[in-house]
């Protein structure tokens, strides 16, 4: 199913699968108690939009894929009684969180009776990116010949992460050797960050064009966070000199968790043609993780904690496998929307990848030329994570988006031709390259 | 510096009776000669679970990198933010890597690749000894 291994060749179904249809919920800080506005409610709402976007009627979806994890990082609070109105308001299934906490096929069916003709369905593990790849790699294989893509995210009220596990005295599990003794989620990369710095020779501060444009970008993305509730420009005076969470990664190298849902089409690029935007051509989806592929698990660090090294080895045979299956090389890549929540490791995909002919310890000296979409070396059109809040799907809809031409103030100038986009760590990801022609 | 108290299950045992007894042991395959840590149940790279030694090590290594903490979920080490995190990469255990808060060194004045040498702090939660290093002097 997942593409991990390198060596496979061209990708078997290399143009003959595109996206035809995006569809986004509102977005929210966190979700606001009502029925409506629940995880469940807005994925329900994103999927009728993709269907339309696309021109689709719901009898000639034949596919789903999601991922049923949804949260951003904060959970349920234990004892506390799902709201009546909402179980009044949705059909439920055997867990009365489904739809609130988290989102299965079988809530999204029982809810959407209009998807009838559903016959695959399936679970993905965690992230968007390994749904879109999870559909795209079915729908060439006939599994699904229309397929849905959807990704909920919820979040709810109070500091994330805090109590549970992490508020006792003892510590059990794997997080006895790492996590308990570090505790924000992106120390690793902030540590992986500092090595890179001491490496190469470079310094946080550099990160700042990166940040202004990617907050830049967000702002001209009608659907995300930034734009709808915080239209705030980021300078670099406010990036260098916010609080730090895990040195050298401060408040805005952390993506904001946000609440939200989006859904996408995947069909064949034979029935795309009649459908009513113009196909965006799949050449190849692959990434780091499992080496069997059946499932797209992060690959193991050799130790407690993943070094640089393993790092940049991982990110750069991402960009190897994305390439070599899709019978491109990077200079062909027009614009990338590799994944950014943390901001860090953007630097490290893109390095993989080799974007516009950097390599390994050259991404921050790349940031401080043109990237803006104006320029020749778009980063980011998308602006991600930290653009628009935690999803990992902006960065799809952007490049699809931008290949068909209707990104709106954010068209990058160059010709879209080919772009990139997916995430999430560079030890565990999928990528997808995205095509105006299908060959 | 307090932190969690880790907990020892069957596999990880001798590593932490051994922390109690001030002695740092690290799984070692004599089937393909590597070391792997976290434990494991089977070797990482052979498969082998026979060949699975404890073997013990100096613990004496250099640091790798690190990030400066001032934002924890962690409860038990919230009071002293913001905390130095460093990776320790240990000598005679090729591969082998381990955390530390760096006892005695400033806050963000931690030298990348000096060396450093083991200790052992008692945690608060349990008792439980763990292994932590200081900059050699």
């Amino acid at each position: 199913m997942y593409r991990t291994q390198e060596g496979m060749g061209i990708w078997e179904h290399r143009g003959k699968v595109a996206a035809v249809g995006i569809g986004h919920a509102p977005t929210a800080r966190r979700w606001d108690d009502r029925p409506e506005t629940s995880v469940g409610a807005w994925a329900i709402l994103a999927i009728r939009k993709a269907m339309e976007d696309a021109g689709v009627t719901p009898d000639q979806v034949d596919g789903l894929v999601l991922p049923p994890d949804t949260t951003t990082g904060s959970y349920w609070p234990e004892g506390r009684q799902v709201p009546a109105d909402f179980r009044n308001a949705f059909k439920q299934t055997g867990d009365p969180l489904d739809g609130i906490a988290k989102l299965s096929a079988d809530w999204i069916l029982a809810n959407m009776p209009e998807l009838k003709n559903v016959k695959w369905a399936r679970h993905a593990t965690t992230c968007t990116s390994m749904a879109m790849a999870g559909a795209i790699q079915a729908v060439g294989d006939g599994l699904t010949h229309t397929c849905l893509v959807v990704k909920g995210w919820h979040n709810f009220s109070g500091r994330y992460y805090q109590g549970g596990a992490n508020a006792l005295p003892t510590v059990a599990g794997p997080g006895k050797y790492g996590s308990s003794l570090a505790g924000p989620a992106s120390y690793a990369t902030a540590m992986q960050f500092q090595r890179y710095c001491h490496k190469y020779g470079k310094n946080h501060d550099m990160m700042a064009p990166f940040m202004v444009n990617s907050r830049r970008n967000g702002l001209l993305f009608p659907e995300g966070y930034w734009a709808q509730h915080r239209p705030e420009a980021l300078t670099v005076a406010d990036y260098i000199n916010a609080r730090w969470v895990a040195k050298p990664a401060n408040l805005f190298d952390n993506d904001i968790p946000i609440h939200t849902a989006a859904a996408y089409v995947i069909t064949t690029a034979e029935r795309a043609k009649d459908m009513r935007q113009k196909p965006v051509y799949v050449l190849n989806h692959a990434g780091a993780g499992t080496p069997g592929g059946a499932t797209s698990a992060g690959v193991r660090a050799r130790s407690v904690i993943a070094n640089l090294e393993e790092v940049e080895a991982c990110a750069a045979a991402t960009g190897r496998k994305l390439l070599d299956g899709a019978g491109i090389t990077s200079g062909d890549v027009a614009f990338e929307n590799m994944y950014d929540g943390f901001s860090l490791f953007h630097v490290f995909h893109i390095e993989g990848l080799g974007f516009a002919g950097i390599k390994r310890g050259e991404a921050l000296d790349l940031f401080q030329t043109d990237i803006s979409i104006e320029g020749p070396n778009p980063v980011s059109p998308s602006g991600g994570n930290i653009g628009g809040g935690r999803t990992r799907f902006w960065n799809h809809t952007d490049s699809i988006q931008q290949i068909q031409g209707r990104a709106g103030a954010r068209q990058i100038r160059i010709p879209a031709e080919i772009g990139i986009s997916g995430g999430f760590f560079p030890m565990w990801s999928n990528f997808v390259i995205w095509s105006a022609t299908p060959d | 510096m307090p932190k969690q108290s880790p907990v020892a299950d069957d596999l990880d045992r001798p590593f932490w009776d051994a922390c109690n007894a001030e002695r740092l042991v690290i799984q070692h395959c004599n089937a393909c000669g590597r070391f792997q840590h976290p434990p494991q149940p089977v070797c990482d790279s052979c498969g082998s679970a026979a060949q699975l030694v404890w073997r013990e090590v100096s613990g004496r290594g250099t640091i790798y990198s690190y990030g400066v903490v001032y934002d924890t979920p962690i409860s038990a080490l919230q009071g002293d933010q913001p905390y130095n995190v460093a990776v320790i990469e240990l000598a005679d255990a090729p591969g082998i890597n381990m955390m530390s808060h760096l006892p005695g060194t400033p806050v963000d004045e931690v030298p990348i690749g000096a060396p450093v040498t083991l200790i052992f702090e008692v945690t608060p939660g349990n008792g439980q000894k763990v292994p932590e290093w200081r900059v050699a002097r």
